[in-house]
């Protein structure tokens, strides 16, 4: 018996019952927590489909760079359940219309009909020589350039629009500038000053 | 010898290759707990010196047998949990700061082929788990309950995630000066002489990944983490006993990781310094492996040289420092690089 199903079904079951999880656990550190549980067990089952690029990738930004700012965010928030589940049972039939809309949209898009073996071929298992790193690389800038570099640009535009929203002048603000301190000499800052002895008459008195 | 080896053979061979990585592994293991544990004996001494002092020399013949005991002494201590802390993720914490410290080191080469797992994408792992080592540290400032704790996750969190970003980048550049992300492939590529390694081409990115290995691991100058003077001592404030020993072992293991990835990236890993030169066949009986050790131990004395030397940062210097000096030399630097590989300039590139 090959190893492979086994490791498939042992991940797959993590990765079900920490997304479950996720949204259930009561405190919003866990749910994050569990999170990153399901972005690795994720990970894992990309790197069973060969795809070591992604699922590397994926550990990389979305464990190591988005999830430690969410948990960053969500320490500092102090937030209070009580007044997050005043309103469950009102609005608890428009939950399920949307859950049973998104049920339905699922099994539309990756349903049997579309989704089963008959339709995609199963992957074809490649050699100790194939570099999944590789493959991307020449295809994305090759086949798909033009979409990889308009997602480049939106990115771009994601980032400038951020940093422009954040950047606020305040005229009270005192900033630092290096370049100045490093170029201070000891006359900028100490000054000796000459001064008298003072007469010893009042002194010890 | 022979009833040793039919009991071998007799076992299956799944079983055979887990056993044979198994022990691999407790090969690589060992030794680096064993660094570990004197790497804080030379830190002692080493800033002793500097200091003009002795350092520890009381426990075995010149303080050889400190680390022992200090070991020891953790082993004996209480752990203590604060009262409202998260049991689970208080102990569990200390295990997430050191397992990518020492799982890291699966893709190191230590020579030739001298490898673990020989991966093609060994330098995103690389990275993938370093950027997991600040789990630790939030998860157990956050769980200690204590503010004190919080404020050092905080700030480590946003240290970690912006020095990481420079480290990328300066990878970036390794990457497209080797043409490869196998981390034995990048050896092979600095192959010929001193002149070849790649510190030579990649010299601003030599010092932008070095240090920013050193924000990286919260050491000194960079240790607002633990800020002994403001947040007394930030996130492990509330550990004691052998969880606290924990959090040492992964800030030191991370220490020669970086250690070992910066020789293997930029001063050629195991390749002999005299390659190319009249001395390298007076040399040649010389394992590789030696020669990265002492590449190693240049870089960990540097570690402890800056712990001596320089005072802490200040947070917002730390954060000018990455955000606004390394990640724009590193960008420039790619740019740099494309163009010295479009060009060929020799003798890296040609």
């Amino acid at each position: 018996m090959s190893i492979e199903p086994v490791l498939f079904y042992f991940f797959s079951a993590i990765l079900i019952f920490a997304s479950v999880l996720v949204i259930v656990v009561k405190n919003p550190i866990f749910a994050a927590l569990f999170l990153i549980l399901a972005f690795f067990t994720s990970a894992a089952i990309w790197l069973l489909l060969e795809a070591e690029f992604l699922a590397i990738v994926l550990v990389l930004v979305y464990v190591g760079a988005v999830m430690v700012l969410f948990l960053f965010v969500v320490m500092m928030l102090d937030i209070n359940l009580g007044p997050l589940r005043e309103g469950f049972i009102r609005y608890l039939p428009v939950g399920l219309i949307v859950a049973v809309l998104i049920l339905i949209e699922m099994v539309i898009v990756v349903g049997p009909k579309n989704f089963g073996l008959e339709q995609i071929p199963a992957p074809v298992r490649h050699g100790a020589e194939y570099s999944n790193t590789e493959e991307l690389g020449s295809i994305l800038y090759t086949v798909y350039v033009y979409p990889f570099e308009i997602a480049a640009v939106i990115l771009l535009v994601a980032i400038i629009a951020a940093i422009s929203l954040t950047m606020r002048k305040r005229p009270q603000t005192k900033y630092q500038n290096p370049a100045q301190q490093v170029l201070v000499q000891r006359n900028d800052r100490v000054r000796l000053v000459k001064m008298k002895a003072e007469k010893t008459e009042n002194n010890g008195k | 010898m022979d009833t040793l080896l039919a009991i071998w053979n007799s076992v299956p061979e799944g079983i055979q290759t887990s056993l044979v990585i198994i022990i691999k592994i407790v090969a690589i293991v060992v030794p680096i707990m064993l660094s570990v544990a004197y790497l804080t004996l030379a830190e002692r001494k080493v800033i002793g010196y500097i200091q003009v002092r002795i350092g520890p020399n009381r426990v075995g013949p010149r303080g050889l047998l400190q680390p022992i005991a200090d070991g020891l002494k953790l082993l004996m201590k209480e752990v203590i949990v604060p009262s409202k802390a998260n049991r689970f993720l208080f102990l569990g914490a200390p295990l997430l700061a050191l397992a990518p410290a020492l799982a890291a080191w699966a893709v190191i080469p230590f020579d030739d082929g001298m490898v673990l797992a020989d991966i093609n994408a060994g330098l995103l792992y690389i990275l993938a788990l370093t950027s997991l080592s600040v789990y630790g540290i939030i998860i157990a400032g956050w769980a200690s309950n204590s503010k004190y704790a919080l404020l050092g996750a905080l700030r480590s969190a946003a240290q970690v995630v912006s020095y990481e970003i420079a480290m990328g980048f300066a990878l970036v550049c390794v990457l497209m000066a080797a043409g490869s992300l196998n981390l034995g492939d990048i050896v092979r590529a600095q192959e010929g002489s001193l002149i070849h390694w790649f510190w030579l081409p990649l010299l601003p990115m030599f010092v932008v990944y070095f240090l920013s290995g050193v924000a990286e691991t919260n050491r000194s100058p960079f240790d607002v983490a633990e800020g002994e003077s403001e947040i007394v001592a930030g996130f492990h404030v509330e550990y004691s006993g052998m969880a606290f020993a924990l959090f040492f072992l992964a800030e030191y293991a991370n220490m020669i990781l970086i250690a070992a990835l910066t020789a293997i990236m930029f001063l050629g890993g195991w390749l002999s310094p005299f390659q190319g030169t009249f001395l390298e066949d007076i040399f040649s009986w010389v394992p590789g492996i030696v020669w990265l050790f002492a590449k190693m131990a240049v870089f960990l004395f540097l570690f402890l040289w800056f712990r001596a030397t320089f005072p802490r940062y200040r947070y917002d210097q730390i954060m000018r420092l990455g955000w606004k000096i390394f990640i724009p030399l590193t960008i420039v630097w790619i740019l740099v690089i494309g163009v010295a590989i479009l060009a060929q300039i020799g003798p890296w590139f040609d």
